[in-house]
């Protein structure tokens, strides 16, 4: 081997040592804060962890087992919580419809050479990160505290989210879209809501509706928790069964039941139509 | 007739797709419609308190002066702001708007109209109106008018009488007579009025930190300073800080927590590197069932075995994100390149090795963009699940929000939460360049 060759092997031999060192450093220094993370935490919860751990199967097994007793009740129960089961779902849909048909606009109005006012996209994008740094639960509180309980407040406030956190992949979708079927709508004389409406919603519509039908998944998830907090639908009545205490958790294991079933048929139902809109592996 | 046939056939085509998106339109309307009477939005109007709504955009930017007249016993004068009693003048000091002996006074309105306290009897001369006199008796309320009728702006019974003027207001029962001034801004945000800086400029605070002799000869003004802004009672500024790092830190624990665990559990649950069918099924169903249980339940199972507060919060994220991770590292898996492991293993590598050095270093950019993604959305999701379990910025959100008062509170909380939901995206969009290459924006 000629002494250059040596060389290179040397100094990338001294690289790759040193880029191992800085990974394993990072590693190290990754798990002592999750180490000292975990132990703060447990510090300022108010039972230890390693004194709840054994007891985690308890309130589980309280439920099973008073449901167990009480079987017989179950269908009925399923039955009595079912509508508020459709209620968060409805929260969750028209949520994400609303938001999707906002956030439609705000991403046209927000990517480059689409823009109806190419001066505002700033304006628009910035919009897009405040909706969506804001969680649900701020607005559906303050709109519980004006509104009254029910599903409006959560509703609106899981669309307000959904403006933004759509907005923002939509636009990254229409980045992406071909711009001459908006020229030559555009040489027509076709207005700016026709140049979008058949120049663009055509090319992304698949994509669209794939992160619209993503987002409906985490939206059901945010409208049980979202009831819990007040806001009607089967979090609601699963706050009501829990707090009730033993008695009632013959009820909230229905409601268990109820919300893994509707969570787990969203998600699957969703993968499979995402699947076929845009063939993706997930 | 090769065109006619293409013609025809691209109008029926246009024509049926025109069909399937006005029967969308359609469909979309008629869920609308269908929302609008489930939950019953025309009555909306009536169920809206708009008394809750004023005081809630009035109280979040302003903030409002109580002085408060006992009309028992001795009847002593007493101020205090937002009428609490962290906000309490000193016994004997008022606001310079006020004039007082202690038990009589001259309170000064925001629109420089005067009301007199003088024993029972309040007189106020209302701008445009006329002067009004109220007196207490045990019997119940004498109110002398200018004229006959009673005005909008006062509303008069024998146990109350309560006058809204744009300066203030003005509330008298048998027990009290209250006046209430309002300001604009949030009072009391660096320092309470025990505090001896209260009410100092910053151009007095900055000589009072630096040149000015020792308030309290034991500490330098500064860390008295310091003391008074960290320990305001009022605001409670530790303790919104400590909030906030233990919603990041439950965010943190959560994410980081359940990649490095569900990382190892993707490699049993991917195809093409569990060849054992009853291993691989059953990973996926626990990570389905992981997921398929939601944060909430996580949360209510969790905090009845470890009780309320940050580490309940962290590990019921931690349990639904293994579950999202664990699918999704297991679906990045499937698609690795062959060629990169065959190619380490040509060399002679031990399975460990071939991981280390042919799979590891294909998925890192697929599994930190994901664990980063994951990081920024569950700072919000914790500030939810805080307000569940008890811990963090949620917690403090849903106390002042119960209360219905400290408005001003609230829209401080809102303010934070929205920079550290901020603060967090650039952050983790930081890092995904530092650590992956900048890709896009």
């Amino acid at each position: 081997m000629s002494p250059s060759a040596l060389d290179t092997r040397a100094s990338y031999l001294a690289q790759t040592h040193r880029k191992r060192l800085y990974s394993g450093v990072m590693l190290v220094l990754l798990v002592a804060m999750l180490c000292g993370g975990f132990m703060t935490a447990d510090d300022r919860n108010a039972g230890g962890f390693w004194d709840g751990l054994p007891h985690v199967l308890d309130f589980p097994a309280e439920v099973l087992g008073e449901a167990a007793q009480k079987i017989t009740l179950l269908p009925a129960h399923l039955v009595n919580f079912f509508p508020s089961l459709v209620e968060t779902i409805n929260i969750a849909a028209a949520a994400t419809l609303a938001g999707a048909i906002a956030a439609v606009f705000l991403a046209l109005l927000s990517t480059r050479g689409l823009a109806r006012w190419p001066r505002m996209i700033p304006v628009f994008r910035r919009m897009s990160d405040m909706m969506r740094a804001i969680p649900e639960i701020v607005i559906a509180l303050v709109l519980i505290f004006i509104l009254g309980g029910g599903p409006v407040p959560a509703m609106i406030a899981i669309a307000f989210h959904t403006v933004g956190a759509l907005g923002k992949l939509f636009s990254e979708v229409t980045e992406n879209a071909d711009l001459k079927p908006v020229e030559g709508l555009g040489s027509v004389g076709a207005s700016w809501m026709q140049r979008m409406w058949l120049g663009v919603i055509p090319q992304v519509s698949p994509n669209f509706i794939s992160y619209a039908l993503l987002r409906f998944e985490i939206n059901i998830r945010a409208s049980a928790i979202l009831g819990f907090v007040g806001a009607g639908g089967i979090g609601y009545d699963l706050r009501n069964a829990i707090s009730w205490g033993q008695g009632k958790y013959d009820e909230a294991a229905a409601i268990f039941i109820l919300l893994f079933l509707a969570i787990v048929a969203v998600d699957q139902l969703s993968s499979l139509l995402r699947n076929k809109l845009v063939g993706d592996t997930k | 007739m090769t065109t006619a046939t293409l013609k025809s056939g691209a109008v029926r085509q246009v024509n049926g797709k025109k069909t399937l998106s006005f029967a969308f339109l359609g469909a979309l309307l008629a869920y609308f419609v269908y929302i609008f009477f489930t939950f019953d939005i025309a009555n909306l109007g009536q169920r809206a308190s708009l008394e809750n709504a004023r005081t809630l955009v009035a109280d979040s930017y302003s903030y409002k002066t109580h002085i408060t007249k006992s009309n028992r016993g001795a009847g002593t004068l007493t101020a205090s702001i937002e009428g609490e009693k962290k906000g309490r003048y000193p016994e004997g000091s008022y606001p310079d708007w006020v004039e007082s002996d202690g038990t009589d006074a001259f309170v000064t309105l925001a629109d420089n109209s005067v009301v007199e306290l003088a024993g029972k009897v309040v007189y106020y001369d209302v701008p445009d109106y006329g002067a009004i006199k109220i007196t207490t008796r045990n019997s119940g309320i004498d109110l002398e008018l200018p004229t006959a009728d009673v005005p909008d702006f006062i509303s008069a019974s024998r146990n109350r009488v309560a006058i809204t003027v744009p300066g203030g207001r003005i509330n008298v029962t048998k027990a009290k007579t209250e006046i209430f001034r309002y300001f604009t801004g949030w009072e009391m945000f660096f320092f309470t009025l025990d505090s001896p800086f209260y009410g100092k400029s910053p151009a007095q605070l900055a000589y009072l930190a630096s040149s000015a002799p020792r308030i309290d000869p034991n500490t330098s003004n500064l860390a008295l300073m310091w003391d008074g802004f960290w320990n305001n009672a009022m605001w409670r500024h530790s303790d919104v800080a400590w909030a906030i790092v233990e919603t990041i830190l439950m965010a943190f624990l959560g994410t980081i927590g359940a990649a490095l665990i569900a990382l190892p559990l993707a490699f049993l649950s991917a195809q093409n590197f569990t060849k054992n069918l009853v291993a691989r099924f059953s990973m996926r169903r626990i990570f389905d069932f992981l997921r398929g249980v939601d944060g909430l339940i996580w949360t209510i199972i969790l905090s009845r075995a470890l009780g309320p507060g940050p580490l309940t919060g962290a590990l019921a994220m931690l349990l639904t994100d293994t579950g999202t991770f664990g699918k999704m590292f297991s679906e990045t898996l499937e698609n690795v390149d062959d060629k990169q492991i065959e190619g380490i293993r040509s060399t002679g590598a031990k399975p460990i090795q071939r991981y280390r050095f042919g799979v590891i270093p294909q998925i890192t950019p697929v599994f930190i963009s994901q664990v980063l993604y994951n990081l920024e959305s569950n700072t919000r999701s914790a500030t939810i699940i805080g307000a569940i379990v008890g811990g963090g910025i949620g917690l403090l959100l849903t106390q002042a929000i119960i209360t219905g008062k400290d408005w001003e509170e609230v829209s401080y909380y809102i303010v934070l939460i929205v920079l550290m939901v901020m603060m967090m995206d650039s952050l983790s969009g930081w890092l995904r360049s530092k650590l992956i290459g900048n890709k896009d924006s």
